[in-house]
């Protein structure tokens, strides 16, 4: 995430009447070129803001949005009557923070290995292959997993026979994907942190080593006293924001490597691929609408209450 | 990069041979595990599917084979129509998100623009809310009717509020009002402005900018798999995931017609034709990649951290 969007995006709608229209001719230029991408905007972001209503209409695809009739709460009864609601909460969270607390480990670990190493071509090379695995699709991904995990995979053919291990059929054991996703989404987006991270480090000011160094400071208590002090504004900031997209999951990790197994479905169905699943292979707009009722407004209100704590924690890091 | 420090004064200041030894060790198993996964793919896509039958997929194939892309090639029409799609979606899409994104973005950073603040937030607030799949899905197909439209495969990704905030960032700190005001006062009107002085001195930004889109736009298959039923519009990445689940999309009609019996059609290389399917789609990807991630780790820190 980035952290240095600026302050002065609060709205400040002081409407004077005729003020509008003055600035509309004075300005009509910047009107003109602001008009199509802000009808694009309109379509693609706010008329399914308001369309989030039909989480409480019994939608048919012939009344549409405005006609189809009410249904009050009903729609969110079946939803938290059944085992889904509970399994793909705990899920989308759970696997949110394992991601969080493990890409902050790892990232900042990496990073600043990488910052010590002496040679720097080897550095550059090491996080260009690292970082390798970010640019390819959630699709190219599962074809990767699919080639070790299958049961003429890597795994049962070429592993498990030469370390006398048994034969497992992955794809139908769910005990195991708690372990395989948050490996595989580390492997793909840890690059991402890493360039954040080494980027923090690079803007750290060399005279503090320098001065550090005359003292006689080891390397060991320069990164503790000075390279992570430094980082642990963006590591906070880093952290919140993730922890206000927790309600929020990566559809493609999720449908994508698990290949749809009903089998894993305990271990791997999250919020995104639930309201999925319901929309277009059980065509259930009900349970779906009400799930994304449920992520839109508890996301919300998440990401509202992380930018609040950083606020409290460094006011220049709110992104609003 | 902030200035390097003289090698003597640093002599001392740095890790130990030894564990600078073990950390580069480290580093190269890691890089391994980041690449081997895509060497495996890529020699199980030229095993022979016999010697696939009894070693399994291996990193050392005891019998080599590419028949698997003559097949492919022969019946290429769906892989050439894939890869069609997916680069006219990337070469429309990115040029019109450039365009889109700096058309939003120049604006909202003028301070001379009074509801710059109200337009700002305007986009912003696409972040902290979203009406979900539902709605957006019903919306593109009852209410617009792109199903099997391939504008589809452009229009939903033209403009994110991230990348309107990398280029807005950009054109705060990089053009200053003193510039357009001169060409203000020669009489040059905004839209001349934009183009003969905005674009020019905003190349950094539109090719971040540019790099995002482009990746998006190549990676996605989230949109096909939504909106598209109809073969002919199949991108690249939404066909190799329909190779992914069943083998017989490859294995097309178009095979039989050229003369394959059924009897070829049973032996063909299932496991192996999906895995060269996967090196196809990925390739181009690879290639491109020593160029362009160094643009991309640069547009990244411009949105990611203070400068």
């Amino acid at each position: 995430m980035f952290t240095n969007v600026d302050t002065t995006l609060k709205p400040k709608l002081t409407k004077r009447p005729g003020g509008f229209l003055k600035e509309l001719v004075t300005n009509r230029a910047m009107f003109l070129m602001l008009l199509p991408p802000f009808i694009l905007v309109v379509i693609n972001y706010y008329l399914p803001m308001f369309g989030i209503i039909i989480a409480f209409k019994e939608f048919n695809y012939q009344d549409g949005f405005l006609h189809s009739p009410w249904s009050g709460i009903k729609n969110f009864e079946f939803l938290f009557k059944s085992d889904a609601a509970w399994r793909i909460t705990r899920n989308t969270i759970g696997y949110n923070l394992i991601f969080i607390v493990l890409n902050l480990f790892f990232a900042v670990t990496i990073a600043l290995i990488l910052n010590e190493l002496k040679n720097k071509v080897a550095a550059k090379l090491y996080q260009s292959v690292i970082f390798l695995p970010y640019f390819l699709s959630w699709v190219v991904v599962a074809y990767l997993v699919l080639a070790i995990l299958s049961p003429e995979g890597l795994y049962n053919k070429s592993i498990a026979p030469l370390l006398n291990l048994t034969a497992v059929d992955w794809y139908t054991q769910p005990q195991y994907w708690p372990f395989i996703l948050p490996f595989v989404n580390l492997w793909k987006n840890i690059g991402y942190g890493i360039v954040i991270y080494l980027a923090g480090i690079t803007g750290i000011d060399q005279e503090y080593y320098e001065a550090a160094v005359l003292d006689g400071a080891s390397k060991l208590q320069q990164i503790r006293s000075i390279t992570i002090p430094f980082l642990v504004p963006l590591m906070i900031v880093t952290t919140i924001m993730a922890l206000g997209n927790i309600f929020r999951s990566d559809f493609g990790l999720f449908y994508q490597v698990p290949m749809q197994q009903g089998l894993l479905q305990d271990t791997t169905d999250v919020l995104d691929t639930y309201i999925y699943n319901a929309l277009i292979y059980s065509g259930d707009l009900g349970m779906s609408s009400a799930a994304g009722f449920y992520q839109s407004i508890v996301g919300f209100f998440l990401v509202l209450f992380a930018n609040w704590s950083v606020g409290k924690i460094s006011a220049e890091n709110k992104i609003f | 990069m902030k200035t390097k420090p003289s090698k003597s004064s640093f002599q001392s200041n740095s890790i130990s041979h030894v564990s600078n030894a073990i950390f580069n060790a480290v580093f190269i198993i890691y890089c391994i595990v980041c690449l081997a996964p895509l060497l495996l793919v890529f020699m199980v896509s030229i095993t022979s599917e016999s010697s696939l039958v009894t070693n399994g997929y291996s990193f050392f194939p005891s019998e080599i084979s590419f028949s698997t892309y003559k097949y492919l090639f022969m019946d290429s029409e769906k892989l050439f129509r894939a890869y069609g799609i997916t680069i006219g979606a990337c070469i429309i899409g990115t040029f019109f998100s450039v365009l889109l994104t700096m058309m939003y973005a120049y604006p909202i950073s003028r301070k001379s623009f009074k509801y710059r603040n109200f337009f700002s937030f305007f986009m912003f607030f696409t972040m902290l809310f979203q009406g979900g799949l539902v709605p957006w899905y019903i919306l593109y197909t009852k209410y617009l009717h792109l199903q099997n439209n391939p504008a589809v495969l452009v229009i939903p990704a033209l403009l994110n509020a991230f990348n309107v905030l990398i280029m807005k960032t950009f054109f705060n700190t990089n053009l200053p009002d003193s510039i357009l005001e001169s060409a203000r006062i020669d009489g040059a009107s905004e839209f001349r402005i934009f183009y003969t002085i905005v674009v020019p001195l905003s190349t950094p930004a539109i090719a971040t900018v540019g790099l995002f889109a482009m990746l998006a736009y190549w990676n996605d298959w989230y949109l096909c798999l939504l909106f598209i039923n109809d073969a002919k519009y199949y991108n690249i990445q939404f066909s190799m995931y329909q190779a992914l689940r069943s083998v017989e999309f490859l294995t097309s009609s178009h095979a039989v017609s050229i003369g394959s019996t059924s009897s070829e059609l049973a032996k063909l290389p299932a496991e192996t034709l999906r895995m060269a399917m996967a090196i196809l789609g990925i390739g181009p990807i690879i290639f491109a990649y020593p160029f362009f991630q160094k643009y991309f780790i640069k547009g990244l820190t411009i949105g990611a951290v203070k400068g």
